[in-house]
């Protein structure tokens, strides 16, 4: 789960992180009103899950309070990569003598927390990655120890080479981002850029922090600050079920017990020259219910010419996939064909279930997938 | 032979009360294998399915010389659980769960590093060697003894796959789910050394997803260490980047992960890849090994 930038830098704050004051306004009026609380210049920046803000002029840079609300008004509303800004966050401004960039985030490859520090800031860190790489120092994270304050230390000095002041700074902000990162159970924590302004002082001028959402359920008081604004409906509808659920742009609804045979699904949809309309995972404990919002979600999309069944029974069992199935054609009116392909766990029973509707059956994965296929073409 | 686990196996189950539990400890004991203690804190001396129950892992060991578990806690007790097991001399940890969060399993992973204890998963359908044993909630009605080795980082896609071999008349040796997370106990490669080590297993099927390196590091495994046949699938050819595609291991992120880079690893080691899981049978047979 994405947070946004002026929640991160709560949790920035209280982790002890230095930040530069400032609130959230969802109106040009609020936006005019903090601005002249901070009395003083204040940059006005666009709160949307997704990078580029300022590239697409959602960071406004505001000498007075009539300005702030003039940006405000231009950046609220604004579409930046499919997310529309519905907050801005009102900060003072800064003078900036240096930008570095710092970052934590898990590596696959050693199964530890990296740390990455860079002294190119305020840029993208896989350019600098691909065009200056020796900018880039990393320190894997031992999960024992958490950062040692020598490997922060280390970083500090290559941020700020012979200026131990400022190395001490920046190694200090990068022993809290780190535990930031673990206390929230994060899986990217990122400063970018952290500055250095003219005063002398380190800070955290932007914030970007991501949660595992495996590690939600020991920080409830996280999931408040999920933007439900911002989430497509049918996603968060997908989420409360707790089905995994990703909109697509074709004509074939999936319904898939499993990630990987769901992911496997929508390659042989295409390998037979269809496209598949969404990824749907419902999991692996059957229940009626999740196979009425499951179709629910994908009859709200438009684009949908038929619905595909493919449920291999293990710990789902298929007579139970099917009395859902039941339940939706008793209750709604489905409007498109429906093929399935039902086998394992008390198949016979959910072929009996199934004698009741009126469905497309199907013994194999490719069989359902092909016909399937026909169906929305038809 | 077989690889993990057979008839010698003697399986723990953690949290044998709960639900999912009691329900494959009964498919277990079912399908033949010796399920010898159960363990739920605060529920010892009770039995489940005619299993003892404890309340702490080191005494079901002590009093039922238990090799293996399997663990269907729920996922903030996972990591602990997997501690437990380990710490009792458990030799082989089999996770269940699904939704441990990744920092747990960074400690996990550190945790088990220069110890003998070998864990699979987490988020994984287990292990299963047909006709002798099985430690997880793979269906046993789908499995056939057999040569053919199979390891995946699914669960209902190791089934299809599974079961396409069983109706071409390739049984299996032994077949095992990695589990679909991130950071799991055991890699591709671990299982491809031990299929390659192992008599009874002639070809292996493996099937990978998009996301991370496992795939392709498994490919150079192949071509440097292995003799048997291997054959692959990948799922996720048609999947977009950035999203999770139900696994939390399932991700494009940053242009690496893709289907078609692991393909093309896999295929310049020498391996068969599938295009259909319904492919598979027909490739391992062409491979002349079985």
């Amino acid at each position: 789960m994405d947070i946004h930038e002026y929640q991160a830098k709560e949790l920035f704050a209280e982790g002890g992180i230095p930040i530069l004051k400032g609130e959230v306004a969802r109106t040009a009026d609020e936006a005019e009103e903090i601005a002249r609380r901070t009395a003083g210049p204040v940059v006005v920046k666009a709160q949307v899950h997704t990078g580029g803000r300022g590239k697409a002029g959602g960071v406004k840079y505001c000498k007075t309070p009539g300005e702030a609300r003039e940006s405000a008004e231009k950046i609220l509303g604004m579409q930046i990569k499919d997310h529309v800004v519905q907050s801005v966050l009102v900060v003072e401004a800064a003078e900036i003598a240096s930008e570095a960039y710092v970052g934590i985030t898990h590596d696959r490859a050693t199964r530890k927390a990296l740390v990455m520090v860079s002294s190119e800031g305020g840029v993208d860190i896989e350019q600098v990655a691909a065009t200056n790489p020796q900018a880039i120092l990393k320190e894997p994270i031992e999960p024992a120890l958490g950062l040692t304050p020598g490997q922060a230390r280390r970083l500090g000095f290559h941020l700020y080479p012979r200026q131990p002041k400022l190395a001490k700074a920046a190694a200090s902000i990068l022993s809290k981002l780190a535990c930031v990162f673990f206390q929230h159970d994060c899986t990217l924590a990122e400063i970018n850029p952290l500055v250095v302004t003219e005063e002398g002082d380190l800070i955290a001028l932007d914030a970007k922090l991501s949660l595992d959402d495996n590690g939600l359920v020991r920080h409830p008081e996280l999931e408040q600050l999920r933007d439900l604004a911002a989430e497509d409906a049918a996603d968060a509808k997908a989420r409360d079920a707790g089905l995994a659920f990703h909109s697509l742009e074709g004509a074939v609804g999936c319904v898939v017990n499993g990630a990987g045979l769901a992911m496997s699904t929508l390659d042989v949809i295409e390998h037979f020259g269809g496209k598949a309309a969404n990824f749907l995972d419902i999991g692996g404990s059957s229940n009626p219910e999740k196979v009425l919002t499951a179709m629910e979600i994908i009859l709200r999309d438009p684009n949908v010419r038929v619905i595909l069944f493919n449920i291999f029974g293990g710990i789902t069992r298929c007579d139970d996939v099917a009395r859902g199935l039941v339940q939706v054609f008793k209750s709604t009116e489905i409007g498109v064909p429906v093929v399935i392909r039902l086998t394992g766990t008390n198949e016979d029973q959910a072929r009996e279930i199934l004698g009741e509707v009126d469905v497309v059956t199907e013994r194999t994965m490719d069989g359902v997938i092909q016909r399937a296929i026909e169906l929305a073409r038809a | 032979m077989a690889i993990f686990v057979d008839e010698n196996t003697k399986i723990l189950v953690q949290g044998i009360t709960g639900r999912d539990g009691a329900f494959h400890t009964e498919q277990m004991v079912a399908y033949g294998g010796q399920v010898v203690a159960g363990v739920t804190p605060g529920k010892g001396g009770q039995e489940q399915h005619g299993v003892p129950v404890f309340d702490a892992v080191a005494e079901g060991v002590a009093a039922t010389g238990a090799n293996t578990s399997v663990i269907y806690v729920p996922a903030p007790f996972a990591a602990d659980a997997i501690f437990e097991a380990t710490l009792a001399g458990i030799e082989l940890v089999v996770c269940i769960t699904e939704g441990v969060p990744v920092n747990d399993m960074l400690k996990v992973y550190d945790f088990l590093q220069g110890r003998s204890t070998r864990l699979i998963g987490p988020n994984c359908p287990g292990v299963i060697t047909p006709g002798k044993c099985k430690v997880g909630i793979i269906p046993g009605t789908i499995c056939e003894p057999g040569t053919v080795g199979v390891v995946s980082r699914s669960g209902t896609l190791t089934y299809e796959v599974v079961q396409a071999l069983t109706d071409g008349g390739l049984g299996q040796s032994t077949c095992v789910g990695i589990g679909g997370d991130p950071v799991a106990g055991t890699s591709f490669i671990d299982c491809l050394d031990a299929f390659q080590r192992d008599d009874a297993t002639k070809a292996v099927v493996m099937i990978g997803e998009i996301g991370g390196d496992e795939e392709e590091r498994a490919a150079a495994f192949i071509a440097e260490q292995m003799d048997k046949p291997v054959t692959a699938y990948i799922a996720g050819r048609a999947a977009p980047p950035g999203k999770r595609m139900g696994h939390a291991g399932a991700i494009i992120s940053g242009g690496s992960g893709t289907a078609a880079a692991k393909i093309e690893a896999l295929e310049a080691a020498g391996v068969a890849v599938a295009v259909l899981p319904s492919d598979i049978p027909g490739l391992v047979s062409r491979s002349g090994a079985v």
